[in-house]
């Protein structure tokens, strides 16, 4: 799995925060979302899936690939 | 051509039930039966759509061919004659659209970030244990609305606005009045113009002497007005002050209803989902939030044209079945505090979402908690028939809650 964020659609509602808080995190200077972590761990997958369904803003995107969560 | 439905439109704003009083009008469920986009009239003789499905209010409120623009001519008023003092009182951000929106929200989402909520938990317990010392001092009996759901948000959020203590109540006065539908034209205009006066001659003093608050933080920026802080603080202190606690005293009536549930608010891993179960069914803005279309939008079987005012009714989307509801859990319509809620759009949905939802639960979590551990033996002072609720105001909610303990 592969997730990216853009910050010119976050809008700091703090919900990604809220449902996987290990791999989002919201930026001191202007708490837009920030990625904690470059790959996400197969555990995290179902809390970053609900994250980008839950993002108020569409500021999420996952791409889902059969090899992911292995290259850590 | 236009689609036309065959249910009848629906009188905006219904009347509640007396039936149950935790649940919306019921004109807006029996509209969600018939489909999921329905016809409305509102007050000023107009007509425009409710949309009361799940997916098609999360559309309505994330699709930016919806806009929240209160100076849009079509835009959906739920208060006949009431556009005026909306536009010409320099909107606050909840009714404008991107890019300006964005502009203004940015300056205050620093102060809700979920890492800055977290650490003002021990502020906020020390507000709701304060509050609960002095309801209970000498006392077996309260209501629960005035010696603890209003003044525990209230407290919460001039604190963090940096409004002086013996302003309070005064400010307690105004925002009361600036939600009900029971206040003339003339009384929400005072209302209003005395809180922004206010306001102004607050950040002004700020903007010498700047303190640890969000409205000096606001003041000290060289690219803000004293207008555009007073109309953002005048949102805050609306948006975290009403609503939170309404749903303090919802979930208190509703759950003295139903006290096998009380024990779970008890288990730490638990009370976040109970929190969460609490926000979708009790969902408090009933009149629903108001959008108007800029472009044709095919939704839910019908086409919303531009320039058509829609109702996102949330409400009604949070009592979805196929999104909350499951075999092993109780129908969307009841309280199941082990139900997964997360969900919910009683935040709304979109870049408008609540910017202080973090902190609403945040407080959501610590009342409640701390409001059943201190008193474990809490009851209502009064039949359930005597409580009284707030059907009309546009945030739902209670009038008084008498309660013993």
């Amino acid at each position: 799995m592969q997730v990216s964020v853009d910050r010119d659609r976050c809008c700091s509602s703090g919900m990604c925060v809220m449902n996987a808080p290990a791999v989002f995190d919201q930026d001191d200077r202007d708490s837009l979302v920030m990625l904690r972590q470059a790959v996400v761990q197969p555990e995290q997958f179902e809390d970053v899936r609900l994250a980008a369904e839950l993002c108020p803003s569409g500021a999420i995107t996952v791409t889902e690939d059969g090899a992911a969560g292995t290259g850590a | 051509m236009t689609t036309t439905p065959t249910a009848q439109a629906v009188p905006l704003p219904a009347p509640h039930s007396s039936g149950c009083p935790f649940a919306p009008p019921p004109a807006y469920t029996e509209a969600a039966a018939t489909g999921p986009m329905t016809r409305a009239d509102l007050p000023d003789g107009s007509s425009c759509w409710l949309a009361t499905g799940y997916a098609e209010v999360r559309t309505v409120l994330s699709d930016r061919r919806f806009s929240a623009d209160v100076r849009h001519p079509a835009f959906p008023l739920l208060v006949p004659g009431s556009r005026e003092t909306l536009v010409t009182d320099n909107p606050s951000f909840l009714r404008l659209d991107d890019p300006e929106h964005a502009r203004q929200r940015r300056m205050v989402t620093g102060d809700f970030l979920v890492k800055r909520v977290a650490a003002l938990r021990p502020d906020i317990q020390r507000i709701v244990d304060e509050a609960l010392d002095r309801m209970t001092e000498g006392r077996t009996e309260a209501d629960l609305v005035t010696e603890f759901a209003l003044p525990v948000p209230s407290l919460v959020i001039c604190l963090l606005l940096g409004v002086p203590y013996e302003d309070r109540d005064r400010f307690q006065f105004l925002s009361r009045t600036l939600l009900s539908r029971e206040s003339t034209m003339e009384q929400l205009k005072a209302a209003r113009d005395e809180v922004l006066e206010y306001l102004r001659t607050l950040a002004a003093r700020k903007r010498e002497q700047p303190e640890d608050d969000i409205l000096s933080r606001l003041a000290v920026r060289d690219d803000l007005t004293l207008d555009e802080i007073a109309s953002t603080g005048v949102l805050l202190l609306i948006a975290g002050h009403e609503t939170t606690a309404n749903m303090i005293s919802l979930s208190t009536a509703l759950l003295l209803e139903q006290p096998e549930q009380i024990a779970r608010l008890a288990d730490p891993a638990a009370l976040p989902g109970a929190v969460e179960e609490l926000l979708r069914l009790l969902t408090i803005v009933h009149t629903g939030l108001p959008r108007v279309a800029l472009e044709d939008v095919e939704l839910g079987g019908v086409t919303v044209r531009a320039g058509e005012g829609v109702i996102a009714m949330v409400s009604t989307a949070n009592r979805d079945e196929e999104v909350f509801g499951g075999p092993d859990r109780r129908p969307t319509d009841e309280l199941d505090l082990e139900r997964d809620a997360r969900r919910h759009m009683a935040f709304g949905f979109g870049v408008h979402q609540c910017l202080g939802q973090p902190l609403a639960r945040a407080e959501l979590q610590i009342a409640l908690e701390t409001l059943f551990r201190r008193l474990p033996g809490l009851r209502l002072a009064v039949t359930q028939g005597e409580r009284e609720f707030r059907t009309e105001s546009f945030i739902y909610g209670m009038r008084s809650l008498p309660v013993t303990w």
